[in-house]
C-alpha cells in the first residue's frame, strides 16, 4: 500500500506559494486515486499559518520542521528537514513543487533515504494502481511516461502543471519533527536576495504574454548601424504597455562573447531556451529571433505563438509559430506601441 | 588564502543542440536514433562550469582543474578534441552510456568514485563544479548526489557567480524565483556548485592549451574503464516526440500598420 507525502516550504510571507498549492492538489488527487492516506510535511521558520491555510486538505497528519535554522533556503539544513519529514511520514511517494529551494535539496534527500527522484514532472497519475509520471527529456524535445519500483519515490512537480489546491482555512494540529542542525550543516548562511541591476523587474511569471527580444535587436539594421537606444526604448515601452514578461533568445555571456552589444535591462534570468528557462504563458511573441531549435525548446509550454522576423524561411516558419510576420520589428513595434497607448 | 582550490568539474556529453533528435526503443530502454552518429558537445551548463573553474584556478595560485566526464569513449574523444583547446584541465574519463534516459544516481556513483580515485585530491580545498542540469536528462539531481556521496553538505544550484574572499570564504549567487538571485556565504570548501550560465563566454581555441591537455587526455581515454549503469526499477511506458506541428501562417508583403493592428488585436484577445 502506498502512502503519499506532500512536502512544502513557506515563502517570505510565511505561507505556501502557488507552486506548493499545485503540488498539494496533485498529492491529494494521487492519494485519492490510490485510495491511500496522505500527510503534509512543512518546513519554515514558523509553519502554523501555512498549515492552517491548508488545514482542510484532508491530510492525515501535518508534520513540521520549523525554527530559525529553516527560515531560509540552505542545502545543509533543508536536506535534513526533508529527510526527517519523509522518515516520519513513512511515505512511499513524496510530492513537492519544483521551487528553487526544493530543487536544490530533494535529490540529496532521496539519496539519503535510499529512494529515487524525478524532477520537472508535468503530470502524474495512478492508472491501474501503478503510479506513473510524465516528464520531458532533452530540453523539452521529447516526452516520456515512466514509473518506478524503488521507494520512496520523490516526485518534483513542475510549477504550472496542476491546478492550485483551494479550500477552507482550518486549524491544523502540527506534529513537530525535531531536527538537529550541526555546525557542519550551517557552514552556509543566507545573505539576502539580489534583484537584477535593471531599472525594473521584467520577469513576470504570471503574465499572460511572453515577449522575447532576439539577438537581432542589437545587430546592424538596414542603414548599417546598430540602434541599441531605440531598441531599448521600443522594448521597454512595450513592456510597460503590455505587462508582458521579457525573455531573451541568447545568453548574455554568448552575446558578449560574440562582441555584440547587449540590451542593458537583460539579465541571465531573462534567457529562454536550451540554456535558459522554459516558462509557461498563454501567449508568446518573438521579435528579431530566428526561431532556431535551441531557442524554441524554451517555448514548449507557450500556447499561442507569433513572431516578427525579416526572414520568411526562419525557424518560426517551420511549424514553430502560429503566425510569422515578415517585417522589420523596429517599425512593427513602434506602431504596436502607438496602438497600445 | 595560501593555497588554491582543487576544482573537479563533472560534465557529460550531449548531442549538438542543432541536431534533430528522435527516440527509439532498445532492449535496454529508450535511446536516440543513431545516437552514436550524432555530433556531440560538452553539456552546455557543464561547459560554463569548466570555464568558471579555469578562470578561478587562474586567479588562485596552486589551484588545479580536473574534468571528470562520463560518456562512450569514442564520443568523449571527439568532444575533447574541441573542449581540450579551451582551458587547461586534466581529464578523468569514464567509458559509460551518456544518454538522457540513464539513471542519474547511477551516473553520480560513477562520478563520485572517479573523484575519490584522483591521486592527491585535497578535500579541504575541493570544489565540485558541474552544470545545474544537463541538456539531456535535465533533472538537476546528479551533482547533488555526487555531493552526498562525497559527504559535502555545502551545495549550491543555478549558480551564476562565485566570489572568493581573502579568508577563503566565498559568496555564491544562485538563481531563484522572480528573476532574482539568492546570495549565500559559505565559510570554506568543500562545496558543490551547479552552474547556470555564469559570467564567462566560451574561450577561443588555444592551440598551446590544446597540446598541453592532449598529452593527458589520450592516456586518460585509453585507461577509461567501461562501466554499466543500472536502472533498477525504472521503466518507461513510452517516449515520444511532441505531436504538435503548427500550421504556420506567413504574413509578408503587408504594410506595417496592418501587421501592427493584427498583433494588437491578438494581444487584446480579439483574434
Amino acid at each position: 500500500m502506498e502512502r503519499v507525502l506532500f512536502l512544502g516550504h513557506t515563502g517570505e510571507n510565511g505561507e505556501l506559494g502557488r507552486a506548493a498549492l499545485e503540488a498539494l492538489h496533485a498529492a491529494a488527487g494521487l492519494a485519492e486515486e490510490l485510495g491511500c492516506a496522505f500527510d503534509a510535511g512543512l518546513v519554515g521558520a514558523d509553519v502554523q499559518k501555512a498549515a492552517n491555510n491548508i488545514g482542510s486538505c484532508g491530510a492525515s497528519s501535518f508534520f513540521a520542521v520549523s525554527g530559525v535554522d529553516f527560515a531560509e533556503a540552505r542545502y545543509g539544513s533543508d536536506v535534513l528537514a526533508a529527510e526527517a519529514l519523509c522518515r516520519k511520514s513513512g511515505a512511499t511517494i513524496v510530492i513537492a513543487a519544483g521551487t528553487s529551494r526544493w530543487m536544490r535539496v530533494l535529490a540529496g534527500a532521496a539519496l539519503r533515504l535510499g529512494g529515487r527522484i524525478d524532477t520537472h514532472a508535468t503530470a502524474l497519475g495512478a492508472g491501474q494502481g501503478a503510479v506513473s509520471i510524465s516528464r520531458w527529456y532533452y530540453r523539452q524535445r521529447m516526452e516520456a511516461q515512466l514509473s518506478r519500483a524503488v521507494r520512496p519515490w520523490i516526485i518534483v512537480l513542475e510549477p504550472g502543471s496542476a491546478p492550485a489546491w483551494q479550500g477552507e482555512e482550518k486549524a491544523a494540529a502540527l506534529v513537530d519533527v525535531p531536527v538537529e542542525v550541526t555546525d557542519a550543516a550551517k557552514r552556509t548562511s543566507f545573505a539576502g536576495y539580489r534583484a537584477p541591476q535593471a531599472s525594473e523587474q521584467t520577469i513576470r511569471p504570471d503574465a499572460e504574454l511572453l515577449f522575447v527580444a532576439g539577438a537581432g535587436w542589437t545587430k546592424k539594421q538596414a542603414d548599417g548601424n546598430i540602434h541599441i537606444e531605440e531598441a531599448s526604448k521600443l522594448i521597454l515601452d512595450f513592456m510597460h504597455k503590455s505587462n508582458a514578461s521579457l525573455g531573451s533568445s541568447k545568453s548574455l555571456v554568448d552575446l558578449q562573447g560574440e562582441g555584440q552589444a547587449v540590451l542593458p535591462f537583460l539579465t541571465h534570468l531573462n534567457q529562454i531556451g536550451q540554456t535558459g528557462a522554459t516558462p509557461r504563458h498563454a501567449k508568446g511573441f518573438a521579435t528579431c529571433c530566428h526561431g532556431e531549435e535551441p531557442h524554441v525548446v524554451g517555448w514548449r509550454f507557450i500556447n499561442e505563438r507569433r513572431a516578427v522576423n525579416t526572414n520568411p524561411n526562419c525557424g518560426w516558419a517551420q511549424g514553430k509559430a502560429d503566425v510569422l510576420y515578415v517585417a522589420d520589428a523596429f517599425a512593427v513595434m513602434a506602431k504596436v506601441n502607438e496602438l497600445l497607448s | 588564502m595560501s593555497k588554491g582550490y582543487h576544482i573537479v568539474v563533472c560534465g557529460g556529453i550531449v548531442p549538438d543542440p542543432l541536431q534533430r533528435l528522435e527516440p527509439v526503443s532498445t532492449p535496454s530502454g529508450p535511446a536516440l536514433r543513431n545516437e552514436m552518429m550524432l555530433p556531440a558537445v560538452l553539456d552546455p551548463w557543464a561547459a560554463s562550469a569548466l570555464y568558471e573553474a579555469a578562470a578561478l584556478a587562474k586567479k588562485m595560485p596552486e589551484s588545479k582543474v580536473w574534468l571528470v566526464a562520463a560518456g562512450p569513449k569514442a564520443k568523449l574523444q571527439q568532444v575533447m578534441m574541441v573542449t581540450g583547446q579551451k582551458v587547461p584541465f586534466e581529464l578523468v574519463a569514464i567509458d559509460a552510456p551518456a544518454g538522457g534516459f540513464t539513471e542519474s544516481f547511477a551516473v553520480a556513483g560513477l562520478l563520485a568514485a572517479a573523484i575519490k580515485s584522483i591521486p592527491g585530491l585535497d578535500y579541504s580545498r575541493l570544489l565540485v563544479f558541474g552544470g545545474w542540469e544537463s541538456a539531456s536528462r535535465g533533472a538537476g539531481s546528479t551533482l547533488q548526489a555526487v555531493g552526498e556521496l562525497l559527504e559535502i553538505s555545502a551545495q549550491f544550484q543555478g549558480v551564476d557567480e562565485l566570489a572568493v574572499a581573502e579568508d577563503g570564504s566565498f559568496t555564491v549567487l544562485e538563481r531563484v524565483e522572480g528573476g532574482r538571485h539568492q546570495v549565500s556565504k559559505c565559510s570554506a570548501a568543500p562545496a558543490v556548485l551547479g552552474w547556470a550560465t555564469g559570467n564567462l563566454a566560451e574561450p577561443p581555441n588555444n592551440p598551446q592549451v590544446g597540446m598541453a591537455n592532449m598529452r593527458a587526455i589520450m592516456p586518460a581515454l585509453q585507461k577509461a574503464k567501461a562501466e554499466k549503469l543500472s536502472a533498477e526499477g525504472l521503466s518507461f511506458q513510452h517516449v515520444a516526440l511532441p505531436a504538435e506541428q503548427r500550421e504556420t501562417r506567413i504574413v509578408k508583403d503587408t504594410p506595417v500598420d496592418v501587421i501592427a493592428n493584427e498583433i494588437v488585436d491578438w494581444l487584446r484577445g480579439a483574434n
